[in-house]
This record gives structure tokens, C-alpha cells and sequence, in this order.
């Protein structure tokens, strides 16, 4: 969920977003845009991994539980808007069409970015995560404990 | 000594051509896909990202198709691959009690808080193979429909542990934020802190680690777990990210945690007190979590004041060095690579200790 409009709090929303949806549907959103801007690279994209840490016990100390892929990179739009991206996965596609996002996020043509990819990704994330929720609570059950008739 | 040997290039060419053949097999059949592995094979797909300890399910799927779904093969060509990774960080320690959960039960409590869902689950099921449905599953009547209410599933659910907690009917667990050792950057080193521990464990394999349970189960360090909860669903990664100074999403992930309650302890000072055991493992890995919880258990003897029983469980150096199946197919399928020169040394020098002996009964 993007919590907020402005500041960091927003963008970080909008990040995690951007690093969560499919790649093909980002890159189709971002197309309606038109023509995609023009950019310098100040990192260009690169494949690595990030080491998941979780709790002992799940409220406890850390431990290092496996790595998963992430592409990061970041670029400069001619209008010098700087966006950053880590993206899930191996997608050097997706690392830059999420860092684009994130620059034009900045813009002055962030409304209608907002309204063209935020939005919609927002709200199919949203849908999916319902429709699995709506699915786990499909299966939630009650337990009887029997009584044992011996008398 | 291990003596190397060269040539062969021509046999080990074809051999590698009809692997390839092999791999494709009859070509009246059609090819299978890498989504089609992804998303049918998804419970393969997720031990091979468990195993492999790199969480990413294209990956893994290719490298079922090119093991011919050999899962321990598919998992070294994961190892292999995450060797030429650049380490881009580490990320803020997942939050299991925010998990969106697909599955969540307790075995202790019938009418647990948050509510008991079953998930996607084989259990119940009747293990009948499908012959009429051609492995669709035992169910040819309708389907059911979805009928829950999705608010409800939104909330997050809470540990059962935490509710044996508020009572002290369970040990804390101490917080923390050391930073973790990391066996992928160092040696292992023993004896072994729980944090290095629990990383040996749930990269390793899950039939290892199922045998290891089952022997506490059986008597050998046993320590009476009950699943108090188990929950397998999704949850954010965060991780700094020094551009903008913050934690930032950087993706979401399956995961299976379960947590054990296990056998008192207690003293004259100290009142009885559940203790726990932990499992948390990448993707949809139920056997494995809950193996993993119960060799956690076993393992902690000495910090719960047990004894030492003697039991394989409870030998951290046992079980941590034997768990990885890559280590141990590496140096289990070594042996059947060429020796010539080391056999040709035996052979000859127990071909020595005969002719001495014969020569001796002759004398």
C-alpha cells in the first residue's frame, strides 16, 4: 500500500511497488506514457543478491536465512530527476523501467504517472492479494474436539 | 593422493550429445515450458530455492529442466549460480507476524486466534493416484466456491506463542540485533551459536533433516514438540538502501515458518516453563520447517541445561556437517571419478603384504 502523497514515506511506497509488479505489466503501463524519456545511466542495471535475515523464533535475534536475486540501478532524466530501483529478480528491464518511474514520480509529470502506472498497479496488487485472501479464509476451519462416549 | 588424468575429449563430447538427448527425450512429446515447471512443479520449484538458498523461481526452474529434475543436480547448478552474485546487501530481518498467510494452524490451540486455515494443503486428502483424473487430484465433482471473507485474512494473525508468552508459559525469546554470522562468507565454526545454526539448517537437505527429526521423535533426544503454530505465506523484504538512507521493499517472498512447543523445563528456583523450537525455511516447505524446528530443539540442549543423551540430534557438529547435500554429493560422487594411480598403490602394496605372508607361512 502507498501510504501518503509526498515525501519518502510515499516514494518508499511506490518503490516497493515498483519492485513487486511483473515486469511485462510495468512495462505496458509505462507505455501508455508515450514515448519513454531519455536518461543517463549513474549505475546502470546489475544483477546481485541480498541476503534475506529472519528471527530466531520470529521475534529474536537474526540469523541469515538465504539470499534471493535483485537488480538495482539508478539514472538521471535529461530533466535531472534522479530514480533509483531494487527490483525483484533478474530483470534488467524491469530494474530500469522502475528507476524511470521513480524519477518521473519526482517530476512534474507525477500525476499522470501516478494515475497511469501507480494507480493501476496499486489496485491489481491489491485484487490479488484479496482474491488469496478470500481464498485462505475459504478454507478456515472449526475443530470439534469428540466427546469420548464412555459412560 | 589424488593423481589427475587427461584425454577423453571425443567420449566425454557425445556423452555430453546424448545427455542432451536424453534430456529432451521422445520428441513426439511436447517440450516442457520453464513457467510450465514454475508454476506446476511449484512444490520441486521451492525445495530447489530452499536448498539452493537463493529464492527465485525462474532460476530454479530452469535448473530442474536442465538436471532432467534431478532436484540435488538442479540445487548445485543454484549454488553454482550464486557464487557469481554480487552481494548487494543484506535485508532488515523479515517480519513472519505481518506474513499474509495462505496456511496458518496450531496443533495446541482448537480454536487458536486468527483462525485455523488449511491452505493449499495434501492433508486429508485420501493419497488415492488420480487414474480417472490423470493427476488432477482425487476431486471429479464440482469445485468449490470461494466463499470466505478476504477482511478477515487481512489481519495480521498472532503468534501462539506470543499468547503462551503473556503468561510465561513459554521461554522469552531474547531480542536481539547482532549482526549474524554468515556461512556463505565464512567457515563454520564450532561450536556453533544457534544464529549459524538455524542458517546450516534451512539450506539443508530436507531428507536429512526429516531423518534427524524422526530419530528425536523415536527416542534419541527426544523432547516432545508440539506444532504451536505453522504458517506458510508471504512476506516483504526490506532492506536499506544507502541512496535514499531508508529501508526500501525490495521484493516478497514465500515462506514456511513453524514453531514448536516443546518439554519443560524448570528448577526449584525457576517455575516450569514451555521451551520452543524453530523452523524457517524459503517457499512452501512444510516437512522441512517443521523438521527444522524439531532439530533446532534438539540441538539447544546445552543452553536449556539438558543432558547430553548422546543422541546424533544433539550433535551440532554431526548434523550441521553432514545436512548439505551439496558437500556431500560433492564428496560422495567424487569416488567414481578416476583414482588409477591411488588404487594402483593399494594393489600394489597389499599385493606386497601377501607375497610377505606367503613367504612367512612358507618359512
Amino acid at each position: 500500500m502507498v501510504d501518503g502523497t509526498t515525501g519518502i514515506e510515499a516514494r518508499k511506497g511506490w518503490m516497493g511497488l515498483l519492485a513487486r509488479a511483473r515486469p511485462a505489466r510495468l512495462a505496458e503501463l509505462l507505455d501508455t506514457l508515450g514515448e519513454r524519456p531519455a536518461h543517463a545511466w549513474l549505475r546502470a542495471p546489475e544483477v546481485g543478491g541480498v541476503m534475506v535475515r529472519g528471527r530466531m523464533g520470529g521475534t529474536g535475534a537474526p540469523f541469515n536465512l538465504g539470499e534471493m536475486t535483485v537488480t538495482r540501478c539508478s539514472l538521471r532524466l535529461d530533466g535531472g530527476e534522479v530514480g533509483h530501483a531494487h527490483v525483484q529478480g533478474r530483470g534488467k528491464a524491469h530494474a530500469r523501467d522502475a528507476a524511470m518511474v521513480d524519477a518521473l514520480m519526482q517530476g512534474s509529470r507525477a500525476s499522470q504517472v501516478r494515475a497511469a502506472v501507480i494507480g493501476p498497479l496499486e489496485a491489481e496488487e491489491d485484487a490479488r492479494r484479496q482474491a488469496r485472501a478470500a481464498r485462505a479464509a475459504s478454507t478456515k476451519v472449526d475443530f470439534f474436539t469428540m466427546v469420548r462416549g464412555e459412560d | 593422493m589424488y593423481v589427475a588424468v587427461k584425454g577423453g575429449e571425443k567420449a566425454i563430447d557425445a556423452a555430453h550429445d546424448w545427455l542432451a538427448k536424453e534430456r529432451r527425450g521422445d520428441r513426439a512429446v511436447a517440450e516442457l515450458s520453464l513457467a510450465q515447471i514454475r508454476e506446476q512443479m511449484s512444490l520441486a520449484v521451492n525445495r530447489v530455492m530452499a536448498e539452493g538458498s537463493l529464492f527465485d523461481p525462474d532460476l530454479a526452474a530452469l535448473a530442474i529442466k536442465q538436471a532432467r529434475g534431478d532436484l540435488i543436480e538442479a540445487i548445485f547448478l543454484i549454488r553454482a549460480y550464486r557464487t557469481t552474485l554480487p552481494r548487494l546487501g543484506a535485508s532488515r530481518p523479515v517480519d513472519t507476524g505481518a506474513m499474509r498467510c495462505d496456511r496458518r494452524i496450531s496443533a495446541t490451540f482448537k480454536d487458536a486466534p486468527g483462525g485455523q486455515v488449511l491452505g493449499p494443503t495434501f492433508d486429508y486428502t485420501h493419497r488415492l493416484a488420480g487414474l480417472q483424473t490423470g493427476g488432477r487430484g482425487g476431486r471429479i465433482r464440482g469445485r468449490v466456491p470461494v466463499c470466505g471473507d478476504a477482511t478477515d485474512e487481512a489481519v495480521p494473525k498472532p503468534r501462539i506463542t506470543d499468547i503462551l508468552g503473556r503468561d510465561g508459559l513459554i521461554q522469552d525469546e531474547p531480542p536481539g540485533e547482532a549482526e549474524p554470522p554468515d556461512m556463505t562468507r565464512a567457515p563454520m565454526d564450532y561450536p556453533a551459536g544457534r544464529a549459524l545454526r538455524l542458517q546450516a539448517l534451512t539450506r539443508g537437505d530436507e531428507g536429512f533433516l526429516l531423518g534427524m527429526a524422526y530419530s528425536t521423535q523415536r527416542g534419541y533426544g527426544r523432547n516432545h514438540p508440539f506444532v504451536g503454530e505453522l504458517r506458510i505465506g508471504t512476506v516483504e523484504v526490506e532492506m536499506e538502501v544507502p541512496e535514499l538512507g531508508e529501508a526500501v521493499c525490495v521484493g516478497e517472498l514465500t515462506l514456511t515458518e513453524c514453531e514448536t512447543v516443546n518439554q519443560f523445563a524448570g528448577s526449584k528456583i525457576e517455575p516450569a516453563q514451555f521451551t520452543r523450537g524453530y523452523g524457517l525455511v524459503i517457499g512452501q516447505t512444510e516437512r522441512k520447517a517443521i523438521s527444522m524446528a524439531l532439530v533446532d530443539r534438539a540441538l539447544r540442549w546445552e543452553e536449556l541445561g539438558e543432558e547430553d543423551s548422546g543422541a546424533p540430534a544433539q550433535d551440532a557438529e554431526f548434523v550441521l556437517g553432514h545436512a548439505d547435500n551439496i558437500q556431500a554429493t560433492g564428496f560422495l560422487e567424487h569416488i567414481k571419478l578416476p583414482h588409477y594411480v591411488d588404487f594402483q598403490s593399494e594393489l600394489e602394496l597389499v599385493r606386497r603384504m601377501r607375497a610377505e605372508a606367503a613367504r612367512e607361512a612358507a618359512e
